[in-house]
């Protein structure tokens, strides 16, 4: 035990966990950790909002599969930070938020820049806790990170009150701490294993499913090798994009209301149907009853509470995805006795649609899919895309092809405009020397713009395409198709020049009017020093298709909108 | 349905948070430290169909500060509840009444006046239902009921 100030505790714990990033906005109650600050490796990033700080720390989290670190004040701070919050939590990304609080004598009496953090966070974390002495911070922190990074990852907050961070105490820094309330699960059951697998390998026409609990758990080579031997098409779901690599030829895509044609069309007509660490979200399933209606569904995910929540599975595997997939594949190969046939893979193609992108322009807008198609070829491989969302989100889930996981980044539970923007710049202080993208629309990009001071003060180049139509276009899409074009608060007539913009804040801003020159302003962004922001006008009336209406099913999808 | 969690501040509210975010209605629900332990077993009763119930205790087996949670089968479990309940007996008739029902009850007379009557009648909760439907003629002043405790029979038990 050693006589530490909390603040030097604090910053001193957070070094132990091997942080070497923190992202947030001082404020009164985080003085004293701040100027601790001044006397550490870390690296402060300054965020202008603590919205942007949490996605910027959610972004990085995504990345590096690290817990990503964000900080904010109390009060309004904390408050700020809590989209962030609840963003990374629905999508299980470890992410740890740090706020001051008011000093202890003050709680529950209302003081300046006081707010019940942990009543407010509560639903959009894993777990929250306030300290209450000086020693207690360094086994919250401890606490904080290993909940975050462990089982299916999410958000933890810690609340410290601003005089524990200023009074000395007896400091002891934990190697380990334990919760009896808190089972991990990662080891399937071999029983379970035993019926999946036996299940599996009588598959006819077998078909999987792969969420953000493949990529989470580093399980796509698992998964390439199972889906290889089993000939299964395989899609997945917004998350699990990446996981499954996009040109790989049992690629379906994406499965979901804006699904590939072959992915909606086989998954319901799939006898077997394996879905790993996906929690059969409503985007993805469509109405329940039309989902895989006559399909053995066999789910394994490492969280117990999400097996039978949305669809009832036949039967289920709870553990950790790559011990899974693991387990199946080495039982399957012993117990399949027969060789498949081509047949139901060679399907694939007959409902695989191609697109026709012939015309490149449509009038004097440049078309969102063919921009996209585009950006992908100009960017080597192993480049990042964070997205917004909205339409640009549907867009680049269809045609920005991902090989690697933890390559495309996206709000996928929460649906959070203004999320890409900020995860571009966390994702490019993750990884400074691969090309980061964010797909944006006007929309979304107007929400976290400020996001740009950041970028540039801490130079992070990255790269903000805006597929600008004057309108919040998925709203407008619904409305165009559901509420006879009644259009009602989604045109965005006051969008500023975004040139002008990125030119205010120091980045480079360009508009561009052809493919030609898009390509050529995507070239000089992936060299540059300061952060791009390509502004692309595209047809507001241009709908994202395919398209399961609402309500529907995936046989229903439909090609064309009318 | 009985569960141990950790004996810490805030653990009933993300308990009950975690029920209504979820829409579950809360019947009744009791909570007490355990003798010797940093746990405290709570109890609470939910009117919910098979699947409802099974999600619910699969979201509470999750939270971090439940150690284990489980269903209780009312077969195998002894239940019991406590009752106060102030009845008005001016009436010297009712006050007769009154009283044959508490003792039928083998309930306790916890204070009397002229115009009063407090007892306590203990049992399982649809007794106290059935005695507060003989009562209700005689006067309820005021009640308060503490909601439902509950051990396993037997060697089942909820662990540790």
């Amino acid at each position: 035990m050693t006589e530490m100030l909390g603040a030097r505790a604090f910053v001193r714990s957070l070094e132990r966990e091997g942080v070497e990033h923190i992202i947030g906005i001082s404020g009164g109650a985080l003085i004293p950790i701040c100027d601790e600050l001044l006397d550490s490796d870390m690296r402060f990033i300054l965020a202008r909002h603590e919205q942007g700080a949490a996605h910027m720390a959610d972004g990085y989290a995504r990345v590096l599969n690290k817990v990503g670190v964000c900080m904010a004040t109390s009060g309004p701070g904390a408050t700020n930070l809590i989209t962030g919050l609840a963003s990374a939590q629905i999508d299980s990304s470890p992410v740890a938020a740090f706020t001051g609080q008011v000093n202890r004598d003050v709680i529950g009496s209302d003081g300046f820049q006081e707010c019940d953090i942990i009543g407010v966070s509560a639903s959009v974390t894993k777990y929250n806790v306030q300290v209450r002495s000086p020693e207690e911070i360094p086994y919250a922190v401890k606490t904080a990170f290993y909940i975050a990074n462990t089982g299916r990852k999410g958000a933890v907050l810690v609340d410290i009150p601003k005089d524990c961070t200023t009074l000395s105490g007896d400091i002891e820094f934990p190697e380990k701490v334990e919760f009896r309330g808190y089972r991990l699960n990662p080891e399937p059951d071999p029983h379970e294993l035993d019926w999946a697998a036996k299940i599996l390998s009588e598959a006819e026409r077998p078909l999987i499913m792969a969420g953000g609990g493949v990529i989470a758990s580093g399980a796509s080579p698992e998964l390439v090798e199972l889906a290889e031997f089993l000939m299964a098409p395989t899609a997945t779901t917004l998350m699990g994009k990446g996981g499954f690599p996009n040109d790989h030829p049992l690629s379906l895509g994406l499965c979901g209301m804006h699904g590939t044609m072959e992915a909606n069309m086989m998954v319901p007509k799939s006898d077997v149907l394996l879905v790993v660490g996906s929690r059969f979200s409503d985007r993805t399933t469509g109405k329940i009853a039309d989902f895989a209606p006559n399909t053995k569904i066999i789910h394994v995910d490492i969280d117990r509470s999400e097996i039978d929540k949305n669809v009832e599975a036949r039967t289920r595997v709870v553990g950790d995805a790559k011990r899974a997939l693991q387990g199946l594949t080495e039982r399957v190969k012993r117990l399949r006795t027969w060789e498949p046939t081509t047949e139901w893979r060679d399907r694939i193609t007959e409902f695989r649609r191609v697109y026709d992108f012939e015309n490149e322009n449509n009038g004097p807008y440049l078309r969102a899919p063919v921009v996209i198609r585009a950006l992908r070829e100009e960017l080597p491989r192993d480049a990042i895309a964070t997205t917004e969302v909205g339409q640009n989100q549907m867009w680049a889930a269809l045609h920005f092809d991902a090989y690697t996981p933890r390559t495309f980044h996206t709000s996928g539970g929460l649906g959070t405009m203004g999320w890409g923007f900020p995860a571009s710049i966390g994702a490019k202080a993750a990884k400074p020397n691969v090309p980061v993208v964010d797909i944006a629309g006007d929309g979304s990009f107007g929400m976290t713009e400020n996001s740009l001071a950041t970028a540039v003060e801490e130079e992070l180049p990255v790269i903000v395409v805006v597929l600008n139509n004057n309108v919040l276009g998925m709203v407008a899409q619904w409305q165009r198709l559901f509420y006879d074009k009644r259009y009602s608060a989604v045109k965005l007539k006051g969008t500023p020049d975004f040139v002008k913009l990125a030119d205010a804040y120091g980045a480079e801003g360009v508009r561009v009017e052809t493919m030609k020159d898009f390509r050529a302003a995507v070239r000089r962004g992936i060299k540059a020093d300061v952060p791009t922001v390509i502004d692309v006008p595209i047809d507001p009336d241009e709908n994202v298709m395919p398209m399961v209406p609402p309500g529907m099913g995936l046989k229903d999808t439909l090609m064309e909108a009318d | 349905m009985s569960f141990l969690v950790e004996n810490q501040p805030g653990v009933l509210f993300k308990v009950s948070n975690l029920f209504r975010r979820r829409g579950f209605n809360i019947d009744s629900i009791t909570v007490g430290a355990l003798e010797n332990s940093n746990y405290s077993r709570m109890t609470i009763t939910v009117d919910a169909d098979a699947k409802t119930l099974h999600n619910l205790i699969e979201q509470l087996d999750k939270m971090l500060e439940v150690i284990k949670v489980k269903r209780l089968d009312p077969l195998r479990t002894v239940r019991r509840e406590m009752l106060l309940v102030k009845l008005g007996t001016i009436d010297p008739m009712a006050r007769e009444d009154a009283l044959r029902y508490i003792n039928n009850q083998h309930g306790l007379i916890l204070d009397i006046d002229d115009e009063n009557i407090i007892a306590e009648i203990t049992g399982e909760p649809e007794e106290l239902d059935q005695f507060l439907g003989y009562v209700r003629g005689i006067g309820i002043v005021e009640m308060s009921r503490t909601g439902v405790t509950a051990i396993e029979k037997g060697r089942l038990m909820l662990g540790e």
